[in-house]
């Protein structure tokens, strides 16, 4: 599902460059659960970006369902990023002004889905997250732990193949991070593919397959 | 997108930031009630000069001795003296078929006396066709008698002042004036009708225009007054006037003619150049409003800087952003320019009432206009910010928290 074939990516800072990600090979099937470790600076974050379509690759192949995304226009990978991929962040990113319903609803309203067809899948969503009550709070009348529930039922409600998440207990205390973790496991038991980049060797040992990164290559 | 939803999202935005709204709003609405009250100003001093013209008559054309343009040559040797218009003149002028009436005008100042009191005033000689000419209206007795023009008879028409100053409250009606050394009669009394662009009617005493030429011991003629027998006859009887002159001024058409609407159209386009300017000077205030809508955006999409990256990441396109906050700007306008036409309507009200008499109305076109100028500004303003949105790089702008 995901193809990654010597992804190279450099930025420029200042006089230097950086060489955040130096020949990335990776394969990812559909419904696999994967963490990706490393110290930071060891581009993890940019491997995510990259995959998340966010960021475009200084060279190499990126095939995403078996489509070359690399070298798509910004409205294309717009488009796919909405329909194939779901975000989690560590900050959880809520619009503060928006409901909890509401901000779960933005993808779709995003893609033009009729209202109608909104509500449902929201008050679905919310209920799968255990927040049918909180539906009509703002992200500051919640707790973290409930903040990323939303942010999770958000990223899942266009039904995208791939869930990414970056350090998405990093904000949490531990008890609502392992029932983060045990959300986001429950869907990847549904086979949706879950990308977990995490400081936390526990967190991150609990997936299935375990990248390790350091200065911008996989070494396990 | 569905275009619903992006009002509703821009809305909520709107609305969330209050303070934004209200200063956004504030600055529209001074620059739109300017604009308003301003343009209603020009508006309707233009309205109100064209109408005191159009009063004067209808199909109203004036002929002057002399003209306005000269020829050339040494005045001792060949510049021409214009001829004085004379009672035949204006006799044979009313022989073309594009003219319906004629009245021939004398002026001259003399005082007036009755019973003791005496006041200088100016005095018109002219005939009945006047009242038909200049819509002059009789409040007691008749207007001059209908009789040839070159006869002279003791009767005369007084305006209000002069009936009250010379005769008060007794009756003026068949009494009798004197002007210089002659005598009249008062046959009629005018309806007071104020100032009338340059000759106040009301302090004017009207007799024959041959008693007039008599009075002021002369054989020519101020000026004539004719009323064309409809407005496209006016050109042609303009035509008929200079032939006939020249005809009878030994081939030069020695005069000046005045047409009213030519008169009325100057002066239309003078107030209209006016009113333009006055509005645009108030536009700048428009001007200024877009800069602030502008700035206001700005800073907004700098704060906002974590919500586009994560629209963006939610799969928001350039486009949709770039609409989501032009929609926003265009909101924030459009509330203020309504804001601005009300606030507009309501100092044109207060000045309605401190002055009654000068009608005071906003155009239809100007209310479009300025609705149109203050949401075109809002947009054309916000057009960089939502462009700087959509421009922005997702993955720095989810960095800042």
């Amino acid at each position: 599902m995901i193809q990654l074939e010597n992804i190279h990516r450099y930025f420029q800072v200042g006089e230097q460059t950086v060489h955040a990600l130096n020949g990335i090979d990776l394969k990812i099937d559909a419904g696999e659960y994967v963490s990706v470790m490393g110290p930071s600076g060891s581009g993890k974050s940019t491997l995510l970006n990259i995959i998340a379509l966010l960021d475009r690759p200084s060279s190499g192949r990126y095939l995403l369902n078996c489509r070359d995304v690399t070298e798509l226009d910004d409205n294309t990978l717009a488009n796919i990023r909405r329909d194939n991929i779901g975000f989690v962040f560590q900050f959880f990113h809520l619009i503060p002004r928006l409901t909890a319903a509401e901000n779960i609803e933005m993808p779709m309203i995003l893609a033009g889905i009729d209202p109608r067809e909104r509500r449902h899948r929201v008050s679905q969503a919310l209920a799968a997250v255990g927040l049918s009550d909180r539906a009509k709070h703002r992200p500051d009348q919640l707790s973290g732990g409930q903040r990323q529930r939303v942010a999770i039922a958000r990223a899942t409600i266009m039904r995208p193949g791939v869930l990414l998440a970056d350090e998405p207990t990093g904000n949490l205390d531990r008890a609502s991070g392992i029932s983060i973790m045990q959300l986001l496991e429950e869907l990847n038991r549904r086979n949706m593919t879950l990308i977990v980049i995490t400081h936390d060797r526990e967190l991150g040992s609990r997936a299935s397959r375990s990248l390790q990164m350091l200065d911008g290559e996989i070494v396990l | 997108m569905r275009s619903i939803d992006v009002l509703h999202q821009a809305a909520r935005a709107v609305a969330s930031q209050p303070l934004r709204a209200l200063l956004i709003l504030l600055a529209m609405s001074i620059g739109v009630t300017s604009v308003s009250v301003l343009t209603a100003l020009g508006e309707s001093a233009c309205r109100y000069i064209v109408h005191e013209f159009e009063a004067l008559g209808t199909h109203l054309l004036i002929v002057l001795p002399g003209r306005t343009e000269t020829t050339g040559g040494q005045p001792p040797l060949f510049g021409e003296t214009p001829r004085d218009l004379t009672l035949d003149d204006a006799a044979a002028l009313l022989k073309s078929r594009f003219i319906e009436a004629v009245a021939p005008i004398n002026i001259g100042s003399a005082p007036v006396s009755t019973g003791g009191l005496e006041r200088k005033t100016n005095i018109i000689g002219s005939t009945a066709a006047l009242q038909q000419v200049r819509h002059l209206s009789i409040a007691q007795g008749r207007f001059l008698p209908r009789m040839e023009a070159d006869q002279s008879a003791p009767v005369c028409v007084i305006g209000q002042t002069i009936r009250e100053e010379l005769f008060g409250r007794r009756q003026a009606l068949g009494k009798w004036l004197r002007i210089n050394d002659r005598r009249f009669r008062v046959i009629g009394i005018l309806a007071s009708e104020g100032q009338s662009i340059g000759v106040d009617f009301d302090e004017l005493v009207i007799v024959p225009v041959a008693s007039a030429q008599a009075l002021f011991d002369t054989s020519s003629l101020f000026r004539i007054l004719l009323q064309a027998k409809s407005k496209r006859a006016m050109y042609a009887a303009v035509d008929d006037i200079r032939s006939i002159i020249r005809s009878r001024h030994e081939g030069e058409d020695d005069v000046t003619i005045i047409t009213q609407d030519s008169v009325v159209s100057t002066f239309d386009n003078i107030l209209t150049a006016l009113t333009l300017t006055v509005a645009s000077i108030a536009g700048i205030s428009l001007a200024v409003a877009g800069v602030l809508v502008m700035n206001v955006m700005l800073v907004s999409v700098a704060q906002r800087s974590s919500e586009i990256g994560l629209l963006k990441a939610l799969g928001a396109t350039r486009v949709q952003l770039c609409w989501l906050f032009l929609t926003e700007a265009a909101l924030l306008s459009v509330a203020g320019a309504l804001t601005g036409l009300l606030l507009g309507q309501a100092a044109i009200g207060v000045l309605q009432l401190l002055y009654p008499g000068f009608p005071l109305a906003l155009p239809d076109w100007a209310l479009f206009a300025a609705l149109a100028v203050a949401t075109g500004t809002g947009l054309l303003f916000g057009v960089i910010p939502a462009l700087i949105a959509a421009g922005k790089d997702p993955i720095q702008a989810l960095a800042r928290h």
